[in-house]
């Protein structure tokens, strides 16, 4: 991991734009983009974008569909959106990762977490959040992604101003 | 200086319950200081832990993650005693390692 940080920042720039693209093209293979996820790099571009299905995209390579097996639990109303509790769980198998998104947010995608084996696909953390919005949950299990949808209404924004 | 991550991980049975609180100021570069100063993002990217030399959890996180972060997992094949090694590093370059014994 630390050898590829000695590397020219201009070209590892490139060298990842050229990778989302590659991965953005080979959006309909079924195994090419789960290593997006799986592999170990921090996945700056999708952090870097301002839309929820387009950091999806950038992350996994694909789209989730909605599964009453991820449980997401957030407040129905936060009164500090700098510090908004947000958990998920699931009942799914072979979870490789989960992430967080928070739609209204300047950047979208909040946090992604990689689950190795023998690691339970629970999670709880604390997010930002701009103003309300929903905030999605991503579970992705044996190469297929599941997601969750929680609206949380935020009565103070969590972004100072 | 004291470290900057705080860690109790508790076995019980085969499953061990981690909860960390690490203190950063997680700026997400997008609001002003008092002089009207835009304050530059400063945030954790990298959150990792590993326990006999296996990686248990790996966070990354972007700057919607609350300041002070705090996550909390599980994960099996620890047992009290065992070491827990957690290390960060954030865009700035910056990082901080502790070893946590489970109990």
């Amino acid at each position: 991991m630390t050898a590829t940080t000695g590397s020219h920042p201009t070209r590892r720039l490139i060298l990842q734009g050229a990778a989302s693209v590659a991965l953005l093209g080979l959006g309909n293979l079924p195994f090419a983009p789960a290593r997006a996820a799986a592999n170990d790099k921090y996945p700056e571009e999708a952090f870097k974008l301002k839309n929820e299905a387009d950091a999806i995209k950038a992350l996994y390579g694909r789209t989730a569909e909605p599964s009453e097996k991820v449980k997401l639990d957030a407040p129905e109303i936060a009164e500090n959106g700098g510090v908004v509790p947000i958990s998920v769980t699931t009942t799914l198998d072979k979870v490789t990762s989960i992430s967080f998104l928070v739609a209204e947010n300047p950047n979208a995608l909040a946090a992604s977490y990689r689950i190795p084996d023998g690691t339970l696909p629970a999670i709880a953390n604390r997010l930002k959040m701009a103003k309300t919005s929903n905030v999605t949950a991503i579970v992705e299990a044996d190469g297929k992604l599941y997601s969750a949808t929680k609206e949380v209404k935020v009565t103070v924004g969590g972004c100072g101003g | 200086m004291a470290s900057s991550i705080r860690v109790r991980a508790t076995a019980n049975g085969d499953i061990t319950e981690v909860q960390t609180l690490i203190q950063h100021p997680m700026d997400t570069g997008l609001v002003k200081d008092s002089k009207g100063e835009l304050i530059p993002a400063h945030y954790i990217q990298e959150l990792k832990f590993e326990c006999n030399g296996k990686d248990v959890f790996v966070a990354n996180w972007g700057t919607a993650v609350s300041k002070d972060p705090y996550v909390k997992f599980s994960f099996k094949g620890g047992k009290k005693g065992d070491d827990l090694k957690i290390s960060w590093t954030d865009n700035k370059g910056g990082s901080d390692t502790i070893t946590a014994k489970i109990a």
